[in-house]
Order: structure tokens, then C-alpha cells, then sequence
């Protein structure tokens, strides 16, 4: 098992590197980033001064070999747009997009995977047909329809809760169900997926066989098999979260890292960008490694592949 | 005499389908008592794996049982709720599957699942429950037992496998085991000796085993009682003496032509094999299930088929005979 581990980290920091220079170089191929933070009436010195202000005259590696040492110290330079550390900038929008998404995810979790198993153990039933319908509704609906809808119903019309920004706890609650339900359909399909296929395995006749009563047979043989590719999915729709909606964080006001990261794209804040990019893409390598492991803790057929 | 710890009567499985109702087990009888072993013999989709989950309980929701009786020592099956069975299951009846490859859990070790087959039912501690598990994989013939316990199902052989289920399976010490073709998934070297070993299991323990096989050399060696199964009847019963020196329904005869029996086949004759193909059991099915492919077969086999009883050797034919003196004098 922890030779499994070190392999998965020693896997995950190479793939962070890799992901860190894609991200790095993909900036440059965008364009040149001095005439484009220079502007359009820029004369052809001021370019050039800016270009080498910022350094851009230097070879790429050089400059991805400066940007990544100062990144690992936590220094992400200086925002072109809001004149201050990126750092400290995205530290800052990075709490409020942490705290939805942990949220968004653990609500998506705690309803598709009940539901699931439940429409497992009774396929066909009316609850299956509920779950199904539900599930179907929250992948056709778009996200910022649907926030509206409980904007309008239970801030304005109900007058419950708050209809945006991120005050206290209760400013969350809305935010938290929009991004859940987004991700909740796939779990839970999934979730019911697995147990229908787990359930009709030999081993679980084994162990009715042997006396376990339904809730052991369910919970102890079953879901922990069944629930293995969706601690995956899980993982990839954490990361996604982490990332921040934009979408989500537009309707409620929430100035999180994705409505950062939309900012910075539209007005060209080179830095930002990039750090946002290497932070975003460490979460999925992050998450994904912590699933790698979980799934390893769950089955142990993965540990020795 | 004393009262059988197993007795059947009347059993009857219907699945039902979209083109009618399947009666996929008709009417069996059969009665065994503690120590001995039974033999359930007939091919593939005779219904003697339902026959066995029946006896368990463990059928799918859409099969439907019924019997005039399905005792377990005194204690009727049919009506038994969900929580009787369960303290039976396991405890005093333990089923070993014929698909030792997929019947173990992955995610949990091999001492797990052995010590939960003795924690569900016995009030032991996680120690005990692993001295138990240690003890029946050394009887199983296991080496290293103790070593095994921290393995997974897939670190392990079919072979070790099946002799996992098998010490599973007897962890509680039950009074009856099942065996539904346990060596079936497994190579021919390891076959015999899994069987001899839940023969020798069977005496030792003084268990009632019924072995569901298709294999009637491995009968041979085993059975006390056998039990011949087509189509879903029981067409013949009886002490294993009788069905293989005087197999009366002509079924039986043909099954025994389709083996060399040592002693029995002339070297160099020709086995058997038995034409046809069994009969589609959707529907209401009337007089012998077998007449479609029985040699002997007349318009009275469409009408009701006496069962023709001598001591413990029945079947069910409308000769009194089953044609076998005829036919003896034909293969002559």
C-alpha cells in the first residue's frame, strides 16, 4: 500500500510539472503578451519597453524556469490589472470558491449516493422513477436558470434566504444547491449503476448465504464495490468545483477564483491567468491522486497495478 | 425411524415469463437424513441449482415457490420469515456455489470472510473467530493457513478458492451442506480431491451434503442417495446401489450409457448419448417430461404417470419396469 502511494505521488508531482509548463507556454502562443498589454495605440518603443520590463525578451525557459521557482515559493508576481500580488489576490477569492465547492460537492454526494443505492435496491420502483426524473432534470437544466428559479422563489418571493453575496452562512445555502445538483445526476446514475451490477454478483449471494442481514449485505458487500468508480468521478467533479463556476458565482454575486479567472482572461492579466491555471489544474491533480488512493484503501486489486 | 432432518414434498418453482409461465421445478419429493450424502444428478437447466437455492432461500424475487412441505429439522421452510432463514443460513444450512472465481468478495480479506460466516451467528470474539478460520483452512487441506487470512480472493487460485468456500461454508459446523457443482469451474486434478474432501468433510461432521453434479463417475464414489433429475421432476430415486445396478426410468439408463463405468463398459464400446433436447417447460406440461426423447415411448406417456415405489427406489414411468428388461436384451 505505500509503495502504491509513493508510486501515485512520485506520478502526480510529474504530472504537475508537465501540466505547469503546458499551461506556461500556452500563454505565449496566445499572442505577444507586450502588444497586448501595451495596447492598440501603443508605438513600437513602448512594446518594446514593456517587453522588457516584464522580461518577455528572454528565452521561454528562462521564463518559465524564473515564474515556477518564484510559484513554489508562493510568489506569483504582480497583477497586471489590480496592481497587487497575485497571491494574496487569489488567496483571497480562492476561500470563497473552497467553501462552495466543498460544499457543492459534499451535497452532491450526501443526496446521489443515498438515492442511488436506493434506486438500486428497488429498480423500477417508484423511487427509481423519482431519482431518475430528478436526475434528468438536473442535467438538462442549465445552472443559471435554475439559479434564478430559487432566486426568485425563495429569495424573493419566500424572502428565506439571501439572493447574493457571501455575508454568512446562509448567503452559501443557494449557491451550495445550484453547483450540487449540477454535479449530483452523474453520481447518482452512476451510484445506482454500480450497486445493480454488484448486486447481482456471486459474492453477494455469498454472503446472503451465509446469514448477513440485507443492510450488511447492502452496505458492507455491495456499496463498497459499487461505490468505487464514483469516488473517480467524485474526484474529477471536486476539482471541477474547486475551480470555481463562473457561472454560479455570477448569479450570486460570489467574487470567487472562477469569476476571477473569467476577469483576468478578458483583460489579459498574464500572471493571474497562469497562476489560476497551475492552481486549478494542482486541485485535479490533487484530488485525483487522493481518489487513486481511496480506490486503492477500497479494492485492493488496484494496489499491485 | 427417525424423522428425516430434510424433507421435501411437492416442490414446485415457477419463473414466471413473458410467453407464459416457466414451471421450472415440478413437484420433487425427496427426503435425507443427517450424515448422509445426496446426490442430485441431470443436465444443465434440469433445475437442480434452483432446487438448491430454494432449499436456502435465496431465490430471486420473481421466482415463485411452493410445497406441500419443506422441512428443515421440524421446522417448515415455506413459511419461515426472512429473520428464521437468516439464523438458519449459515449457521445449520451452508451452501458452497460452483463459481468459486467470482463467490468471494474482493474487497475483504480471506480471514475476514471467514470470520464474519462465525461472528454473524456466534457470539465470539474477532480471536476466536480467527483460530476457527485458521483450524477449517488447515481441514481444507489450505497450507500456511495462517498466512492466507491477510490474503485477498485475488491472490488466490480457483482451487484455494473453492477450499476457501468450502471452509466457509462449515464454520458454524451447519447439519446440512449444498454443494452446487462445487468443482465444476475447476481443473480435473483438483476436481477429486474437492469432493473427496467434502465427502470425507460429510462423514466426519456427521453432515447431511446434497452434491448437485453432472458428473456420475464422482456419484459413484460418493452418494448414499441419488437423485435423478429432467426437465424439473425427480424421474428417479434412490439408494445409489440401485440406481446404477438397476437404473429403472430409461432416462437414468441413458445418462449411465453416456459414462464408462469401470467394470461396466466393454472396452471399446461406443458411450451413449441421449437424442433430442429437453423439452421447452413454459406452459402446462402433461405426462412424462422425458417421452420427446425416450426410446420407449408410447401414447400413454401423455397421460398421467403412476411413480412406482420398491423401499426407497422410486420413478416414474408407465411401465412398471421402465422397459429396462427389454432393453437390457436390446444392448445385449
Amino acid at each position: 500500500m505505500l509503495q502504491f502511494i509513493l508510486k501515485r505521488l512520485g506520478l502526480a508531482i510529474l504530472v504537475a510539472f508537465t501540466v505547469s509548463f503546458i499551461s506556461f507556454s500556452l500563454l505565449f502562443l496566445s499572442g505577444d503578451p507586450a502588444a497586448a498589454l501595451a495596447g492598440e495605440t501603443a508605438s513600437g518603443e513602448d512594446v518594446e519597453a514593456l517587453r522588457r520590463l516584464y522580461g518577455f525578451d528572454r528565452p521561454m525557459l528562462v521564463q518559465y524556469g524564473d515564474w515556477l521557482f518564484s510559484a513554489l515559493q508562493g510568489d506569483f508576481g504582480e497583477s497586471y490589472y489590480f496592481r497587487l500580488p497575485v497571491a494574496s489576490l487569489i488567496a483571497d477569492r480562492l476561500s470563497v470558491t473552497m467553501i462552495l465547492g466543498v460544499c457543492g460537492i459534499t451535497f452532491a454526494l450526501l443526496t446521489a449516493v443515498p438515492l442511488g443505492v436506493v434506486a438500486a435496491i428497488r429498480p423500477n420502483s417508484i423511487i427509481d422513477r423519482i431519482a431518475l426524473f430528478i436526475s434528468v432534470a438536473g442535467q438538462a437544466m442549465p445552472s443559471f436558470w435554475f439559479g434564478l428559479i430559487l432566486i426568485v422563489v425563495f429569495a424573493i418571493q419566500l424572502g428565506w434566504l439571501p439572493p447574493s453575496g457571501t455575508a454568512t452562512w446562509r448567503h452559501f445555502i443557494l449557491p451550495t444547491i445550484v453547483l450540487g445538483y449540477y454535479a449530483m445526476p452523474a453520481i447518482m446514475r452512476l451510484t445506482r449503476a454500480g450497486m445493480l451490477d454488484v448486486l447481482s454478483s456471486d459474492y453477494i449471494r455469498t454472503a446472503r448465504a451465509k446469514g448477513a442481514n440485507e443492510t450488511r449485505v447492502m452496505f458492507r458487500h455491495a456499496l463498497r464495490n459499487a461505490i468505487i468508480p464514483v469516488v473517480s468521478l467524485a474526484a474529477v467533479q471536486m476539482g471541477f468545483m474547486l475551480g470555481g463556476s463562473i457561472v454560479v458565482e455570477s448569479i450570486f454575486a460570489l467574487h470567487g477564483a472562477g469569476y476571477l479567472a473569467w476577469e483576468s482572461i478578458a483583460r489579459n492579466d498574464l500572471p493571474t491567468v497562469q497562476a489560476l491555471i497551475l492552481i486549478f489544474s494542482m486541485f485535479y491533480i490533487v484530488f485525483t491522486f487522493l481518489a487513486d488512493v481511496l480506490n486503492a484503501w477500497l479494492d485492493p486489486r488496484m494496489r499491485t497495478s | 425411524m427417525t424423522e428425516p432432518l430434510l424433507s421435501v414434498r411437492n416442490l414446485r418453482l415457477d419463473i414466471p415469463t413473458g410467453s407464459g409461465t416457466l414451471h421450472a421445478v415440478r413437484g420433487i419429493d425427496f427426503d435425507l437424513n443427517r450424515g448422509e450424502t445426496l446426490c442430485i444428478v441431470g443436465e444443465s437447466g434440469s433445475g437442480k441449482s434452483l432446487t438448491s437455492l430454494a432449499l436456502m432461500g435465496l431465490l430471486g424475487k420473481s421466482i415463485k415457490r411452493n410445497a406441500d412441505r419443506m422441512t428443515f429439522d421440524g421446522i417448515e421452510l415455506t413459511t419461515a420469515s426472512q429473520g428464521q432463514m437468516r439464523r438458519l443460513r449459515g449457521a445449520r444450512m451452508a451452501m458452497i456455489f460452483q463459481e468459486p472465481m467470482t463467490s468471494l468478495n474482493p474487497a475483504y480479506t480471506i480471514g475476514d470472510q471467514l470470520a464474519e460466516a462465525l461472528l454473524l451467528h456466534r457470539k465470539v470474539s474477532r480471536q476466536q473467530a480467527r483460530d476457527r478460520a485458521i483450524e477449517l483452512l488447515e481441514k481444507v487441506g489450505i497450507t500456511a493457513a495462517e498466512s492466507r487470512l491477510s490474503q485477498y480472493p485475488h491472490q488466490l487460485s480457483g482451487g484455494l478458492r473453492q477450499r476457501v468456500m468450502i471452509a466457509m461454508a462449515l464454520m458454524c459446523e451447519p447439519e446440512l451442506i449444498i454443494a452446487d457443482e462445487p468443482t465444476t469451474a475447476l481443473d480435473v486434478t483438483i476436481q477429486a480431491q474437492i469432493l473427496r474432501l467434502l465427502h470425507d468433510l460429510g462423514r466426519e461432521m456427521n453432515m447431511a451434503v446434497i452434491l448437485i453434479t453432472h458428473d456420475l463417475g464422482v456419484v459413484a464414489r460418493v452418494a448414499d442417495k441419488v437423485a435423478v433429475m429432467y426437465a424439473g421432476e425427480l424421474v428417479e430415486t434412490g439408494p445409489v446401489r440401485d440406481i446404477f445396478n438397476a437404473p429403472s426410468h430409461p432416462y437414468t439408463r441413458g445418462l449411465l450409457r453416456c459414462i464408462p463405468l469401470p467394470g461396466k463398459t466393454d472396452r471399446g464400446a461406443k458411450l451413449g448419448t441421449i437424442p433430442g433436447i429437453v423439452p421447452s417447460l413454459v406452459g402446462e406440461v402433461e405426462g412424462c417430461v422425458f417421452r420427446t426423447r425416450c426410446p420407449h415411448a408410447v401414447a400413454e406417456c401423455r397421460g398421467d404417470i403412476p411413480k412406482r415405489e420398491d423401499g426407497n427406489h422410486a420413478f416414474r414411468c408407465i411401465f412398471p419396469d421402465g422397459k429396462r428388461h427389454s432393453e437390457k436384451e436390446l444392448t445385449v
